[in-house]
C-alpha cells in the first residue's frame, strides 16, 4: 500500500533555473527556491548553467528543506525533471535527485517538464480542464487534454516565442544591464509604440513559424528606419495575435471552457489581455499563473511527483537517465479527470 | 442561416440569385489590433480565391466562388454538396478508404505541382460528393510554393491531423495517400517524404533525435 500522506521534493533544472521545491500530498507547497543562472553575455551556456547548477544544489535543497520545516527523512518521495531541456543541467538535478533518493532510501519520480508547467498551472489558478499556451524560452505548446494525455494543438515548428523575443532583445540592445528580463523591456518599449509596421504573420495548419519574423524584425532595427517603440509593438501584436489565434483554433476545436497562460512569455500584459479577449469571446474563463509558478520552478515537479506517486508511476534507477527531447505527448497522465483530492 | 462557426470564419448557407450559396464571412477579432486585424482578413479573403481558382485550373475540385466583399471580409461561393470525408471514412471499408485516400494523394501531388500549398489538409476540409468527386475546401491557410519544405509540412499537417481523427488507420491511409502521391510528383515524393522526417525532429521534443 502505498503511503497516503507524505511530502515529495521535486528538482528542476532544464535550463537556467535550479529550483527545488517541496509540496506535501495533498498539494499544499511549503517551499519553492530557485537559483538562477546568469550569464555575463548572450544565451545560456549549457556546460556553465549547469556547473551553476551543481555549485548552488545543496544550498538550494538545504534552503527549501529549512523553509518547509521538514527534516530531510521526513520526505517520501523525490521527483527531478527528466526532460525535455538541456542535457548538462538535466543530467545535474538528476544526478542530485539519484543522490537524494538513494540516501533517504525514497522513491525517485522522472516528471516531464511540460506536464509540470501545466499541472502546477491548474494547482494555483484552479484551471479544471484548460487549453493551455505554454509559452517560454525553450517552448511554445498549445496543449489540451484528450484520451489520456495532454495532446499537442499547436506548436512552434522552429524556434520558440521566448527565444525569438531574447535575441530580438538582444540584437537591439534591450535589457543588457541585466536588471530586468528582455521581454519585460521589450514589453515597455511597445506599451509607448503607435505606428503598425507589418511582419510576416506565419501560421502553418495549427503550428507556428517565429524565425521568418526574427529576420524581419532585425532588418527593421538595421535599417535605422523605424523608432525602437514601433517595431518593439508591432513585434509583439505580430506574435501575440499568432499565439491567441492558434490557441482560439484549440479551443474551438476542443469545446472546452478554460484557458490557461504560463511559462515565462506568460508574464506580458499585452498577451494575457489578448488571450482574456479571446476567452470572452468564446465564453471560456481566462487563468494566467503567478511568475513564481510560471517560471520553472521545483515546486511543480514536486507536485507531479505527488500525482504520479498516487498512480505507482516510479522511475527505476536505471531508466532514470534524462530526455532531452521528451515530448508532451508521450506521456500518460493518469491523475487527469479523476477526482484527485488538493 | 448559420451553419458553421468556426474559430476564424462562419458559414452561413443562404440563397443568392437563386442558387444555394455559402457565405463565409471572416469575423473581427477584437484581441487583435484593428489594423492588423483588417490586414489579415482582406488578405485572406481576397488570397483565398485565387488559390481556388489555380488550384481548379490545376484539376483540383474546389468550390465556384461566386463573389468577393472585402469590406465585409466575406466569400459567397457554391454550396458543394456530399459529406465530409471525416465522417465517411470510418464507415467504408479497407479497400474503399485505400482507394479513397489514394485519390487524395494524387490531388495533393497535383496542387504541390502547380505550387499551391493547402495549409490545412484534414479530412474535414474535403468533401466526397454524391457523383464521387473529393472536393477541396477551405484554403484559407494555403500559400503559394514550390518548395519541399511548403510540401512537407503541408503533407505532415495532414499526417497529423489523421492520427488524430482516425487513429487507427491512420498509418495505412497516409500510405495510400503518398501512393497516389507519387503517381503525380514521381521522384520529387522522396525528398517530400525525407523532409517530413525531418520536420518531424526538428524543433520537436522527439524522443530518437
Amino acid at each position: 500500500m502505498r503511503k497516503q500522506e507524505g511530502y515529495c521534493l521535486g528538482i528542476e533544472s532544464t535550463a537556467d533555473d535550479f529550483g527545488v521545491g517541496i509540496v506535501s500530498f495533498n498539494g499544499e507547497i511549503l517551499a519553492n527556491v530557485n537559483d538562477t543562472y546568469r550569464p555575463e553575455k548572450g544565451g545560456i551556456h549549457p556546460r556553465e548553467a549547469a556547473r551553476h547548477h551543481a555549485r548552488v544544489s545543496g544550498k538550494v535543497i538545504m534552503k527549501a528543506l529549512c523553509k518547509s520545516g521538514l527534516k530531510p527523512e521526513e520526505l517520501s518521495v523525490i521527483a527531478f525533471s527528466q526532460g525535455p531541456g538541456l542535457g548538462p543541467c538535466l543530467r545535474t538535478g538528476a544526478t542530485a535527485a539519484r543522490a537524494l533518493a538513494s540516501y533517504l532510501d525514497a522513491p525517485l519520480i522522472g516528471i516531464n517538464h511540460c506536464v509540470a508547467h501545466i499541472e502546477i498551472g491548474k494547482l494555483i489558478s484552479g484551471a479544471r480542464d484548460p487549453v493551455t499556451l505554454y509559452v517560454s524560452g525553450g517552448n511554445t505548446i498549445v496543449a489540451a487534454f484528450e484520451a489520456g494525455r495532454y495532446r499537442i494543438f499547436g506548436e512552434t515548428l522552429d524556434i520558440a516565442v521566448g527565444n525569438c523575443i531574447d535575441v530580438f532583445a538582444r540584437e537591439a540592445g534591450l535589457g543588457l544591464e541585466g536588471k530586468l528580463p528582455p521581454g519585460r523591456v521589450v514589453e515597455e518599449k511597445a506599451a509607448k509604440g503607435e505606428n503598425f509596421i507589418p511582419l510576416p504573420y506565419t501560421i502553418k495548419g495549427m503550428d507556428l513559424s517565429f524565425s521568418g519574423i526574427l529576420t524581419a524584425v532585425i532588418s527593421f532595427l538595421k535599417s535605422g528606419k523605424y523608432p525602437i517603440e514601433d517595431i518593439c509593438f508591432s513585434f509583439q501584436e505580430t506574435i501575440f495575435s499568432m499565439l491567441t489565434e492558434v490557441t482560439e483554433r484549440a479551443l474551438a476545436h476542443t469545446e472546452k471552457k478554460e484557458v490557461l497562460l504560463t511559462g515565462g512569455v506568460g508574464s506580458n500584459n499585452r498577451l494575457k489581455e489578448m488571450l482574456k479577449v479571446m476567452a470572452e469571446e468564446h465564453d471560456a474563463t481566462f487563468h494566467s499563473v503567478p511568475k513564481e509558478y510560471a517560471l520553472d520552478n521545483g515546486a511543480m515537479v514536486a507536485w507531479v511527483g505527488v500525482l504520479s506517486y498516487k498512480y505507482g508511476l516510479v522511475t527505476p534507477i536505471n531508466e532514470s537517465f534524462v530526455k532531452l527531447k521528451w515530448r508532451l505527448d508521450e506521456v500518460e497522465v493518469p491523475w487527469v479527470g479523476e477526482n484527485y483530492a488538493y | 442561416m448559420l451553419i458553421r462557426k468556426g474559430a476564424e470564419a462562419s458559414l452561413y448557407l443562404e440563397t443568392w440569385h437563386g442558387r444555394k450559396v455559402i457565405l463565409k464571412k471572416r469575423l473581427e477579432k477584437k484581441y487583435r489590433i484593428p489594423e492588423l486585424d483588417f490586414t489579415i482578413r482582406t488578405q485572406r479573403t481576397k488570397h483565398e480565391p485565387l488559390i481556388i481558382h489555380k488550384a481548379k485550373k490545376a484539376g483540383i475540385p474546389t468550390p465556384i466562388i461566386y463573389m468577393i466583399d472585402l469590406n465585409s471580409s466575406t466569400i459567397v461561393m457554391e454550396f458543394v454538396k456530399g459529406k465530409r470525408l471525416k465522417e465517411m471514412l470510418d464507415e467504408i471499408s479497407h479497400e474503399e478508404r485505400r482507394s479513397l485516400c489514394r485519390r487524395i494523394g494524387i490531388l495533393v501531388g497535383k496542387l504541390h505541382k502547380s505550387g499551391i500549398i493547402h495549409g490545412d489538409l484534414t479530412t474535414s476540409n474535403m468533401i466526397l460528393t454524391p457523383e464521387g468527386r473529393i472536393v477541396f475546401i477551405d484554403f484559407g491557410l494555403s500559400e503559394q510554393s514550390f518548395e519541399t519544405e511548403s510540401r512537407g509540412v503541408d503533407l505532415h499537417l495532414m499526417k497529423r491531423a489523421l492520427l488524430s481523427t482516425h487513429f487507427a488507420y491512420a498509418e495505412k491511409c497516409f500510405v495510400s495517400i503518398i501512393e497516389g502521391y507519387r503517381e503525380v510528383m514521381g521522384e520529387k515524393t522522396e525528398e517530400v517524404l525525407k523532409k517530413i522526417r525531418e520536420i518531424e525532429k526538428r524543433g520537436r521534443y522527439i524522443s530518437e533525435r
